[in-house]
């Protein structure tokens, strides 16, 4: 996906000032629900369940060419093709070249964050190859030709009138205003696709490495549909997606579900090992395994390897206040959010990116439900150090910095510019004490006023006259 | 005991007297109160601006200014976090500061926290007639639990009583430079914060971190409202306000 984070503030801009996309976003009920699931499951037993996922995932993480290695031989083993990816790129050419071997025509989707990364669906029409998404979101962000706004409710930003007068659009059918009627008429569309296609195309939540497997987690049984209908299956997930044992899947799912959409399960829940085999009724003929790599890989090692611990549950966006204010869209790539402030640098690099980790207050909503631990505002803090470390913060900043560091390693002198300042801060306060426009921080008096101090002097000067 | 007071650069300079009601606030429970004269700041803007040796320079100065008290306190959530929670980060390739860092960070507290849990005293000194709502401001909050503590301390206040507030535990968009950088969305951010504060029907709002309190006042006063009062819980509590 073409990256514009470049435009952040202008898009955060527009998302504030338009009342729908407001309103979408107060709809967003994950955290309520989630809320709940943690309660029933007992806060303390949770937090106990966090620190083993943590730990599950750096196992992984901390010796990950292994585990990789081990779930090639074993899913190799199994029948299945494991082929890699280094870029979003070669994510194409990979599915291209199966799609030319297998003559195939008509490609099924399942949600796929990673299918974004690699602009899936244009290159596939470019092959010759119809993409339909069949996730419900996905489906509508496809006819609306919108990228997804969150990684698991990717059209939370589109209300039910906008996708009635898509569907119109699209359907050709009279407009129905029931969310109900709405999901049928896209359900029946799915249906005939589902039933020609030659190929299926998912994510993967996660690879288990025991057993060669992929393990699916999803809400509309279309996950089933993809993985089993057509003659051909293709998982592409990301390289930092394998754990190494059933046991470790199943302290994962414990947490994943309840993190992301406050369920206990998922309606539905797959782990699918090997193509069809002679016994099985159904499934594919063949199946392939792309793993991506796409920078993740340049993470190891370095100080923002705690985020390749991410199971894309989506907690840390359903409980940011800056995404819940300037919505998906806003952050500019394929991941919105906390994690995608971090991720979104981190893959496509840091002079790419700008805003995105500084657009951060760092309150530590995110971290605190992490499901894996991940120390999402320590990141943003280490990628606004590269920053300044490598010069991509405006001259201006960085010498107010050097001022104010300056001035308190030298007290004398703080306390001279600190005693003037409040000075001239409370004239510019006036009667009021509240100042309206403040030179160099415009930003801050654009939407509130600057309380100005009192009148008497700093806590420094008070103190040293009463110690007199 | 001795105790070191942080008086914070932000109470410095825009509200001397939350720094006058925390040290009564401690003098009153009896403690021993040092202010060092020459402390300036924890260093936290620069640590969260990715100024790594602005934010080392100046805790090496305020490890030398409070090594020798007994503890030490900052009205400040996000102050005494920096102290407790960042310093250990901020000397991570340093072993001998970082030993006396983790030294200090273990005295450190923030105000409530150390009234409550260390002094743990049962009066305090202020009076209030009225109902307020209060704001848990995000460092102490997630960094360090203060959540119970100013709550306990607001129920030893006559006269006081708490409406609290929808989503108190939502930050108020402050987030230091960020409210400078991102002043549309961290406007936003406080307008919702107001507006909660509002629906709650208290007169005042009480929060225990000079960030939020400029950004919650400077907000509800653009926005016209001229007597929901802005209160830090020192102030409060020392009845001072």
């Amino acid at each position: 996906m073409q990256i514009r984070s470049v435009h952040f503030k202008q898009r955060a801009s527009a998302a504030i000032a338009n009342p729908e996309t407001q309103k979408r976003m107060a709809s967003l009920g994950f955290a309520a629900r989630r809320a709940d699931r943690v309660a029933e499951f007992g806060a303390a037993k949770f937090e106990a369940q966090r620190a083993a996922a943590a730990a599950v995932r750096d196992r992984s993480i901390g010796d990950l060419a292994t585990w990789i290695e081990r779930f090639e031989t074993v899913a190799t083993r199994r029948g299945a093709t494991v082929l890699y990816a280094n870029n979003a790129k070669e994510v194409g050419e990979r599915v291209v070249a199966i799609c030319r071997d297998h003559r195939l025509t008509k490609a099924i989707k399942s949600k796929s964050m990673l299918s974004e990364e690699a602009d899936l669906n244009l290159v596939l029409a470019a092959a010759g190859v119809q993409p339909v998404e069949t996730d419900l979101g996905e489906y509508i962000c496809q006819l609306a030709d919108d990228p997804p706004s969150h990684i698991i409710a990717p059209a939370m930003h589109k209300s039910r009138d906008e996708i009635a007068d898509l569907f119109v659009k699209h359907h050709g059918t009279p407009r129905l205003d029931e969310a109900a009627l709405l999901t049928r008429e896209a359900r029946e569309r799915l249906r005939s696709h589902f039933l020609s296609a030659d190929l299926g195309i998912s994510g993967g939540n996660f690879l288990i490495a025991e057993t060669g497997s992929v393990a699916l987690v999803t809400n509309e049984g279309n996950g089933r549909m993809v993985t089993t209908l057509p003659r051909v299956h293709i998982v592409i997930t990301g390289i930092e997606k394998v754990v190494p044992t059933l046991e470790d899947l199943a302290t994962l799912m414990r947490l994943l579900p309840r993190s992301a959409t406050g369920q206990n399960i998922s309606n539905y829940f797959s782990v699918l090992t090997g193509p069809r085999g002679r016994a099985d009724t159904d499934g594919p003929e063949h199946l392939y395994f792309i793993l991506v790599d796409n920078g993740r890989s340049s993470l190891v090692g370095g100080e923002l390897q705690d985020m390749l611990r991410c199971i894309r549950c989506g907690a840390c966006m359903n409980h940011c206040p800056v995404y819940k204010t300037v919505g998906g869209h806003s952050y500019g790539w394929v991941y919105p959010g906390p994690m995608g402030s971090v991720l979104t640098p981190a893959f496509m690099g840091l002079a790419n990116a700008l805003d995105l980790p500084q657009a951060s207050t760092l309150c530590g909503a995110c971290s605190v439900v992490c499901p894996v631990k991940i120390p999402l505002p320590g990141l943003l803090r280490s990628l606004r150090e590269r920053q300044v470390q490598a010069r991509l913060r405006p001259g201006q900043e960085i010498f107010g910095l050097k001022l104010w560091s300056f001035a308190a390693r030298h007290p004398w002198l703080y306390a001279i510019l600190s005693r003037w300042g409040a000075r001239v801060l409370r004239l510019l306060g006036g009667s009021s004490g509240m100042i309206s426009r403040l030179p160099l921080a415009s930003g801050w008096t654009s939407g509130r006023y600057f309380p100005a101090p009192p009148r008497g002097g700093t806590f420094r000067d008070r103190y040293a006259a009463l110690r007199k | 005991m001795r105790v070191g007071l942080i008086v914070t650069c932000l109470v410095d300079l825009m509200r001397p007297g939350v720094g006058f009601a925390a040290l009564e606030l401690l003098e009153s429970a009896g403690c021993e109160v040092t202010v060092p004269a020459k402390q300036t700041c924890c260093g936290q803007p620069g640590w969260n601006s990715g100024d790594r040796g602005s934010a080392r320079a100046l805790a090496m100065k305020l490890l030398d200014e409070f090594s020798d008290c007994d503890y030490v306190v900052a009205p400040s959530g996000s102050c005494a976090g920096m102290v407790k929670v960042h310093y250990a980060d901020v000397f991570k390739d340093d072993e001998y500061q970082l030993a006396r860092a983790k030294k200090l960070a273990a005295r450190t507290h923030e105000l409530t926290d150390f009234l409550v849990n260390i002094l743990k005293i049962e009066r305090v000194p202020g009076t209030f007639a009225g109902t307020v709502t209060y704001h848990d401001s995000c460092s102490g909050l997630r960094e360090l639990g203060v959540k119970a503590q100013p709550r306990a301390l607001l129920a030893m206040v006559p006269g006081l009583r708490l409406a609290e507030m929808s989503e108190s535990e939502t930050c108020c968009g402050f987030g230091g430079s960020f409210a400078i950088k991102f002043g549309d969305i961290s406007a936003q951010m406080a307008a919702a914060k107001c507006a909660h504060i509002r629906a709650s029907g208290a007169s005042a709002v009480v929060l225990g971190d000079l960030g939020c309190m400029l950004n919650i006042e400077g907000r509800l006063r653009k926005e016209g409202d001229t007597t929901t009062q802005v209160l830090h819980i020192a102030e409060v509590l020392a009845g001072r306000k």
